[in-house]
């Protein structure tokens, strides 16, 4: 049974529709990868797995079971499960880099004070922020800003987990240590929908890649065989520029 | 020159026992009637902007409700609002104070608009930070009350006072109504024989000692939030 199974989804904003009927299946433990030009939907389609861009069309099955997005209490169920990184962070300005963590599994999750911050401290230190824990956000550089939102979203721990360009505002060697976390938390079996322009990562990281064009999935395959030989006309052509 | 010694004059007779009293007394009035207002109605229009954004479909007629009264109670302007209280309370029959129809009064309107000035803080809070919130499966009142509130807040406290110290002017419309506070006060000191321009000095001064603190702790929120973003 696959972990997340998205069925000829469609999606848009008012009336314009940006997804146009994607399907992709994802396996326990696997990291899937969605690259493609800016504009292809690749965001949108994490935003609209998770309801906050929500589908017109099709269907998102977590663990086999659907997901009503129309019912409150179905979207909270997924989204028990389900944990997002946005492109832009989205980190609560008013809260300190520790807080941003550890807000959630506090007053959502009901778990003790005490454990969480405990945990929030170490994922935090796990990316590289072990001293800046009371920060607030406008003090922290984007790269920054990006690892407390993904030390957020492992708190919450998730069993799928969306990443949206978690890498973009990362240093070279900083890239090196999140590639070191997402490949730690496969190893747990969290499974993975990574959005990334750095097709370095992509190649590390991924069990597949979907390569997205005019929103749909153009071209699905292993790493290997999409970056050695593409055979979507605009994959090439993707490819073709962005690995020099 | 002439109206100064004669001021001069005048004033130990003004600053008497008994027009101390009716002046301490007035002081008095206009600042319950400012605060009790100003206080019931920050809090009732916290609970209006709140209800008016609530998600939840079972609330939708008291939405439109909260929307109905926020619209009509900023449009009309005091003086009526004050008559309204005063002849619907008449026409039931209540034997109310006529300080507290005054108080109803001002609770209305500053309900009404610190309800349209709280809302537009909430808007000022980026979508962002809801949507945020709203996939870690924040409810509503705790995304209120954890991330937007603090945000809304920040943003909506100066110009909430700087309303509610223009609403401070506009309890002396209760006077109207027979309310014996600062303005009423001024009134029939004057028709007493005092000189007008002595008496409504001490009662500008008056309403200055109630209003200035309050613009000052706007004045100083306002520096806080400005300091707070470029922190
Ligand atoms: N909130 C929105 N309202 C209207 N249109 C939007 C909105 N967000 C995105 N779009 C449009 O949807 C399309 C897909 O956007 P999306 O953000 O999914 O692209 P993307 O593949 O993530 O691009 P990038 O690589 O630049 O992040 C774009 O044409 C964009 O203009
Ligand atoms: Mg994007």
């Amino acid at each position: 049974m696959a972990q997340l199974d998205i069925a000829d989804l469609t999606a848009g904003y008012g009336g314009t529709p940006i997804l146009r009927g994607v399907s992709l299946s994802v396996a326990r433990g696997e990291v899937v990868s969605l690259i493609g030009r800016s504009g292809s939907g690749k965001s949108t389609l994490l935003r609209s797995v998770i309801g906050l861009t929500p589908p017109t069309g099709g269907s998102v099955a977590l663990q086999g079971t659907p997901i009503d997005y129309a019912s409150r209490r179905s979207l909270r169920w997924l989204r028990d499960r389900v944990a997002i990184v946005f492109q832009q962070f989205n980190l609560f300005q008013n809260l300190t880099a520790l807080d941003n963590v550890a807000v959630a599994p506090v007053q959502v999750q009901k778990r003790p004070r005490g454990e969480v911050r405990d945990e929030a401290a170490a994922l935090l230190g796990r990316v590289g922020l072990g001293d800046r824990l009371g920060a607030y956000p406008e003090q922290l550089s984007g790269g920054q800003q990006q690892r407390v939102a993904i030390a957020r979203a492992l708190a919450l721990h998730p069993a799928v987990l969306l990443l949206d360009e978690v890498t973009s505002a990362l240093d070279p060697e900083l890239v090196g240590e999140v590639l070191d976390v997402i490949g730690d938390l496969a190893g747990d079996g969290i499974t993975m929908l990574v959005v990334s322009h750095e097709m370095g990562f992509v190649r590390e990281v991924s069990t597949r890649v979907a390569f997205m064009a005019e929103g749909r999935i153009a071209e699905l395959a292993a790493p290997a065989t999409l970056f050695a030989a593409p055979q979507d006309p605009r994959a090439q052509d993707f490819l073709a520029r962005v690995v020099r | 020159m002439m109206l100064l010694s004669s001021l001069l004059s005048e004033m130990p007779r003004f600053f008497g026992y008994y027009n101390l009293l009716l002046l301490g007394q007035a002081f008095l009035t206009t600042l319950a009637l400012s605060v009790s207002g100003c206080v019931s109605g920050f809090c009732a229009g916290l609970a209006l902007a709140v209800l008016r954004r609530a998600p939840s479909r079972a609330l939708l007629p008291l939405r439109w409700l909260a929307m109905l009264f926020i619209e009509a109670f900023r449009r009309i302007p005091f003086l009526v609002t004050l008559m309204l209280v005063f002849f619907v309370t008449q026409a039931m029959g209540l034997d109310i104070a006529l300080f507290t129809i005054a108080v109803v009064a001002i609770f209305l309107i500053a309900a009404a608009f610190t309800a349209e000035i709280i809302r537009a803080g909430f808007n000022a809070v980026p979508a962002a930070q809801w949507q945020a919130a709203a996939v870690m499966n924040f409810g509503y009142l705790a995304t209120l009350r954890l991330i937007v509130l603090p945000h809304a807040l920040r943003s909506a406290l100066p110009p909430a006072i700087a309303y509610l110290v223009m609403l401070i002017k506009d309890t002396a419309l209760a006077s109207q109504i027979g309310v014996l506070e600062l303005t009423q006060a001024a009134r029939s000191l004057t028709s007493r024989g005092y000189s007008a321009e002595l008496v409504y000095a001490t009662i500008l001064i008056l309403y200055f000692a109630i209003s200035y603190p309050l613009a000052r702790m706007g004045r100083w929120l306002e520096k806080r939030h400005g300091a707070a973003r470029h922190r």
